[in-house]
């Protein structure tokens, strides 16, 4: 394989029932930032069905160029179909670096493309960068969060790799940006599309906000115990602006949460602007998701809990006896 | 119906502590057990055998140590058990690791493959679909549970998302990788586990496989890791032991420094 003749910053715009993803936009950001060190451009690749007019909103992004497939066959996503669009991508266009969204789809289409394309592809990503040798730096929690890795994929390309949603940031939106729109007509081979049918699709409307897009997270651990106390954390999160309620493992696994609402390691990754960490005591795998954020209050009654390593400001308590003193004081603030 | 299922043993991550003095992993006395994710798949590979009568094949890749998983399965039901250990497939990233496992499922007959979704060591979610790729095989992720009628060609399935879920239709033969959740795993019989003991297993090496050598272990790894360290922790900030009057002063005081209120 000649790696020479790969070369710009390619992202999987991932969108869903013709949404694009938050995701996809933070990836048109960190993309932005490698192409710009390496002197290349941004692509994005745009696969669905009947989402041609929203191509050109992709610039704003990062985007300098897109590349659109719009055909029934991707209406929903579903393995096959979309291998074969990327991969068809992939192969004409060369790539020299490849970004997908960790989600359930980027991580179910990232490894079967990797294989079809015999490429590396390192998965869950949380920083990106460039080498002086012009190679993608890509570092990754293992062990359950307790060691990094930088794994580097040098005589193959594309560098392929999957990161999570909420850990890279989007650029400032520039409407003033401008790009080229590239229709790509896709053959299909049906009869490697029929194996699998999508039945129905059940989305459960929770009435909730994806906590890894809240700038505020109100989160409780085992210290908050039970629901009622949660429901606490609810009104406290009801008076700030942009907030959400989030929890570790612990609650989760103990059915007070829901799985969506978990950070960590085997949840969501999230960066608010203010992390509440309520009676968590901080295993690594919980620190892995939140340490990012950009100023973190942890409330706790052991005073030796890993938490405090990382908060910003710490509180030696019971957080049940405070949630209730803090909220009404903030509704008092609020009336002033 | 033949079910092969694809286990791995996994240090149990949850155990594992990091020396504060010298920031490396302490790897000493963390146990080693089957992947969760894996263990749950082969509980849904036991349950078509407990109503259809399916034979269940686990397969895991590893060092000879790795036959304690095996055992297990023994002891929990499974009708063969495979061993594949060889130097060759040392260092191998997640695609030579697909390549050799994919490798030995090609010798082997199957309707159905089962792989965890992801192992904790890694959490990489790769090796199953990367196996399916190699097989020409379709594939559903993030299985959570498993519906098979008598006779039918295909299953329905239950595939979770970050909304809910869906259902889909998977014409067999195809890999499903699933969820721990999916099934909560059997306890081993007592009689299975003396019986596991007596009971054989088959150890196979590279060339037994029918796969290219180049693809396999480190040199058949298009990733390697550069680096492996221990998470930087950031400096703290300012831990007070104070009463519930004054932590509510402290957090006011700090919110509207940073203009939340």
């Amino acid at each position: 394989m000649d790696i020479t003749k790969y070369r710009d910053v390619y992202v999987y715009i991932e969108q869903r029932g013709g949404r694009v993803q938050s995701v996809a936009l933070e990836l048109l950001g960190k993309a932005r930032e490698l192409a710009d060190t390496l002197g290349e451009k941004v692509v994005a690749v745009f696969p669905g069905c009947h989402i041609s007019e929203q191509a050109t909103n992709l610039f704003s992004w990062g985007a300098d160029k897109v590349l659109c497939m719009d055909a029934p066959e991707l209406e929903n996503y579903l393995t096959e179909p979309y291998a074969q669009a990327v991969y068809k991508v992939i192969t004409t266009y060369k790539p020299s670096i490849f970004l997908i969204g960790a989600t359930t789809i980027g991580r179910d289409l990232g490894p079967r493309l990797s294989a079809r394309l015999e490429t590396g592809l390192t998965a869950d990503c949380t920083k990106l960068d460039i080498s002086e040798d012009k190679q993608l730096l890509m570092t990754r929690p293992a062990f359950g969060g307790n060691l990094m890795a930088t794994i580097m994929c040098t005589q193959r390309r594309p560098q392929m790799s999957t990161v999570r949603p909420g850990v890279m940031k989007k650029i400032i939106k520039d409407e003033t940006r401008k790009g080229e729109v590239e229709f790509i007509d896709i053959q299909f081979d049906k009869k490697k599309i029929e194996r699998v049918r999508l039945v129905e699709t059940h989305n459960i409307d929770k009435g909730l906000k994806d906590i890894s897009e809240a700038r505020i997270l109100v989160s409780g651990g085992r210290g908050i115990g039970n629901k009622e106390n949660f429901e606490r954390l609810q009104s406290l999160a009801a008076l700030l602006n942009n907030a959400e309620v989030s929890s570790s493992r612990a609650m989760v696994d103990a059915g007070v949460m829901t799985h969506d609402r978990q950070v960590g390691q085997t949840g969501k990754t999230v960066r608010p602007d203010v992390y509440f960490a309520l009676g968590i005591s901080g295993a690594i795998q919980h620190l892995a998701g939140m340490e990012e954020s950009e100023f973190i209050i942890a409330v706790n009654k052991d005073k030796y809990a890993p938490i405090f390593q990382v908060a910003d400001l710490g509180i030696v308590g019971d957080a049940n006896k405070i949630v209730p003193l803090l909220t009404e004081r903030l509704e008092n603030e609020l009336k002033k | 119906m033949k079910i092969i299922v694809c286990i791995k043993q996994v240090p149990d991550t949850t155990e594992i502590k990091i020396d504060p003095v010298t920031g490396t992993l302490i790897r000493e006395g963390v146990p080693s057990i089957m992947n969760p994710d894996d263990k749950g798949g082969l509980e849904l590979a036991l349950r078509l055998k407990d109503e259809f009568g399916a034979h269940v094949t686990v397969i895991t890749m590893g060092p000879p140590q790795a036959e304690a998983i095996l055992r297990e399965a023994y002891a929990m039901g499974a009708d063969r058990a495979i061993l594949l250990t060889d130097r060759k497939f040392a260092g191998a990233d997640t695609l030579a690791t697909s390549h050799a496992l994919s490798g030995a499922l090609r010798t082997l007959e199957y309707d159905l493959i089962i792989a965890g979704r992801q192992a904790i060591d890694g959490d990489t979610a790769q090796v199953g679909p990367q196996t399916a790729e190699h097989l020409d095989l379709p594939q559903v992720s993030y299985v959570e549970e498993v519906h098979y009628r008598e006779g039918d060609r295909f299953l329905r399935v239950r595939k979770q998302t970050e909304e809910g879920y869906q259902i889909l239709e998977v014409a067999l033969p195809c890999m499903l990788t699933v969820l721990a959740s999916a099934s909560k795993a059997r306890y081993m019989r007592v009689r299975g586990i003396v019986e596991a003991y007596g009971r054989e297993m088959e150890i196979w090496t590279a060339d037994k496989i029918d796969v290219d050598e180049s693809k396999l272990g480190l040199k058949g790894s298009p990733t390697w890791v550069n680096k492996a360290f221990t998470r930087g922790v950031k400096p703290a900030g300012t831990v007070h032991e104070v009463t519930p009057e004054e932590a509510v002063d402290l957090i006011v005081g700090k919110l509207k420094e940073k203009f939340i209120i």
